[in-house]
């Protein structure tokens, strides 16, 4: 080890704590930590978001998705494009819990935890567009195979019935890993509750545990074992989801880059999203000593990798339209470089490829300041890149007379504004009700925690 | 200090492992509702205006089908009789009867009887009788034992899983076209057979499988395709 090269970074957490300090200072925030002023008004600006958003959508079951902007030949409009966003979302909490866990990247430790609530929070917004936009909300469990009295099955050549065993399976492992990684920080808050109520509820919650040996060991091997199963939805979920366009023979989807393309888009706007909530979070709750500036770092650098994938998907598309030969694909190419829409795909250009190139110096990706703005940036720039693959390729499709444009309705903005505020607000009650970072796996980071040979 | 009582390590067991029982009979107990007569009505008899019996008038007087379905082997509908049918015999017999005076009054005022519909399929599915019946599928395969009926029930689900039964398989179900009127035809045995162009059947499968071919029914996969009957 280069032990010069080492001590220049940051550490992963300050020095000065013992076991004590860090489960006081985490659990103090769900439990003796009095719920500031602002806070209730964060949660009830985004609580009124989700309610706007459940007004859309009680106003889309009354009368159908004719109130969206979606239409011939737009016939997938915002409800795909945030579908595949969220989910994109979702994917940095799976990398950094699972994969990072694998790799024994022990920086993790401080922000897994809302990471992967994160994660199934983004799930639980991406969910409601496919079940929504299905125009029959009331049967869209159709999708899943069951013993109907139809008689019938889903369509299992179609991706569309892969993506609901993708994203189910997705939500499933993604509750799973959360929840047992909750189990010893439960226990904790359970012995350090003050009232009975709270003794109660969280001891539930902390299914007996009693901190045993046996206990350790069998949550050792539950909890690696679901890593091994969540380690591979992370390349899985969003390749499905990119066979849902890929698989279809329309210019701008119907291309073998694609899954590798969405991955690496997805990891990308996940750390956005990561970096967008640590930053107020650690700042508010005063955790810059548990979530340092390495932390942020190694995002940006995240970021930054897969940033650079992303852009090379660009590349490809654009030089496969030129060297492809396929008329059609080359008309693609000139169409969001002068098409209606190509104001957007320059933003696009912008947003994913040129401004996140900041990040190679070393002061701005370590100032919260402008990682927050650029993670915006790249939220923006990602969810834009989902617009242009879903709309621009649809908008002018092969039969001439049928070309046209979309624009989203008013509704449409109100369920996509609404899913973030759902989003939100379940994230204003994570960090209130439940520890946002695992205790237990931070004091293992602890000087203390190191075994003496 | 303790919350919960010893007993919770029990109770907390029991609940984790019979909540997969649960939730696994809850999927039957579904399954099986809407399966049952709760939703397909089948079996249940319902009331009419007038409590005609086909037991009565098939078996009993030996009437044949189409004297009042009139429709039933050249148009999509098999018809429903007008108040004229019933008194062609009616004018005659039990003219002073009390449950025909519905009929009687129909006739006198010319406003049709509103019967119940008993089989009635949903309106998204396309349905012709004329092209069952001439393709040999018999009354009861679909309506069961009219002729035991004292009031009239659906004897099938009608749901769609019910119908795609003998569409994948129609030779399971035809008969000679001769013996679709036929309420009390039997299929052919060995102490029973049944013979077509001189030819003695005494199986099911084999009639079926050459009726298929003599009756020229389209194949399975388009009589399944959807939209056959989703047009």
């Amino acid at each position: 080890m280069d032990e010069p090269l080492q001590n220049k970074r940051a550490p992963v957490i300050e020095p000065g704590y013992t076991f004590g300090s860090v489960t006081d200072k985490i659990s103090a925030i769900v439990l003796t930590r009095p719920t500031s002023n602002t806070w209730f008004i964060g949660f009830g600006v985004m609580f009124l978001l989700t309610m706007m958003l459940l007004f859309a959508v009680s106003y889309l079951f009354v009368k159908g998705i004719g109130i969206w902007g979606v239409n011939v030949p737009v016939g997938w409009g915002f409800a795909i494009v945030n579908f595949v966003w969220w989910i994109g979302i979702g994917h940095a909490g799976t990398l950094i819990s699972a994969i990072l866990l694998l790799l024994r990247q022990s920086w993790r430790n401080s922000i897994n935890r809302f990471a992967e609530a994160m994660t199934l929070f983004a799930v639980a917004s991406a969910g409601i567009f496919p079940a929504i936009h299905v125009g029959r909300p009331w049967v869209a469990y159709w999708l899943f195979p069951y013993p109907n009295t139809m008689n019938v099955w889903p369509q299992f050549r179609s991706p569309l019935v892969w993506d609901v065993f993708a994203v189910s399976t997705y939500a499933t492992i993604s509750a799973l890993f959360w929840f047992i990684g909750l189990v010893p920080d439960l226990a904790t808050l359970r012995d350090r509750s003050e009232e009975r109520w709270k003794k109660i509820i969280y001891g539930m919650l902390a299914m007996g545990w009693r901190g045993s040996a046996r206990h350790w060991h069998r949550y050792e091997t539950a909890y690696l074992l679901l890593a091994g199963l969540a380690t591979p939805l992370v390349l899985s979920v969003h390749t499905v989801v990119s066979f849902d366009f890929a698989v279809g023979i329309v210019p701008g989807w119907h291309t073998t880059i694609f899954p590798p393309y969405f991955v690496a888009g997805a990891i990308y706007s996940g750390f956005a999203m990561v970096l967008m909530l640590a930053i107020p979070i650690r700042k508010v709750y005063n955790l810059e000593d548990f979530i340092t500036e390495r932390h942020l770092q190694n995002s940006a650098k995240v970021m930054l990798a897969t940033g650079l994938i992303v852009a090379y998907g660009y590349v490809v598309e654009g030089f496969m339209g030129w060297y492809g030969g396929n008329r059609y694909d080359a008309f693609l190419l000139w169409n969001r470089l002068h098409g209606p829409y190509s104001f957007f795909y320059y933003m696009l250009l912008v947003c994913n490829i040129v401004i996140p190139q900041v990040l190679w110096i070393p002061k701005l990706r370590t100032n919260p300041v402008w990682l927050f703005f650029i993670s915006g940036v790249v939220l923006v720039g990602m969810w834009l890149e989902r617009f242009i693959i879903v709309v621009v390729s649809l908008h002018r499709d092969f039969l001439t007379s049928s070309w046209g444009m979309y624009y989203p309705t008013r509704w449409d903005w109100m369920t996509y504004i609404g899913t973030i505020g759902l989003f939100l607000s379940a994230m204003f009650l994570f960090v209130r009700i439940l520890p946002m970072i695992s205790i237990f796996e931070m004091r293992t980071l602890l000087p203390e925690a190191e075994v003496k040979e | 200090m303790q919350i919960f009582h010893r007993s919770t390590n029990t109770l907390s067991r029991a609940t984790i492992y019979g909540a997969i029982f649960v939730v696994a009979a809850l999927f039957w107990a579904a399954a099986a509702i809407q399966r049952s007569p709760y939703v397909t009505y089948a079996g249940v008899r319902r009331p009419q205006p007038v409590p005609f019996s086909h037991q009565h008038h098939v078996a009993g007087l030996g009437i044949d089908c189409r004297y009042c379905h009139t429709s039933v082997e050249t148009s999509s509908f098999a018809g429903i009789p007008p108040t004229k049918t019933c008194m062609n015999c009616h004018a005659q017999i039990w003219t002073n009867a009390a449950l025909l005076e519905p009929v009687r009054e129909s006739y006198k005022s010319g406003k049709s009887l509103v019967w119940t519909r008993v089989n009635d399929l949903p309106d998204f599915a396309y349905f012709d009788h004329s092209i069952h019946i001439n393709k040999g599928v018999g009354c009861n395969t679909c309506h069961g034992p009219v002729d035991r009926m004292p009031l009239m029930y659906n004897q099938a689900s009608l749901q769609m899983e019910w119908c795609l039964e003998c569409h994948r398989a129609p030779e399971k179900h035809l008969r000679p076209r001769d013996q679709v009127f036929n309420m009390r035809y039997e299929e052919p045995s060995s102490s029973k057979p049944v013979e077509v162009d001189g030819k003695e059947y005494t199986d099911q499968l084999s009639l079926g499988t050459d009726l298929v071919k003599k009756y020229k029914l389209r194949t399975v996969t388009d009589i399944t395709s959807c939209s056959t009957c989703h047009r």
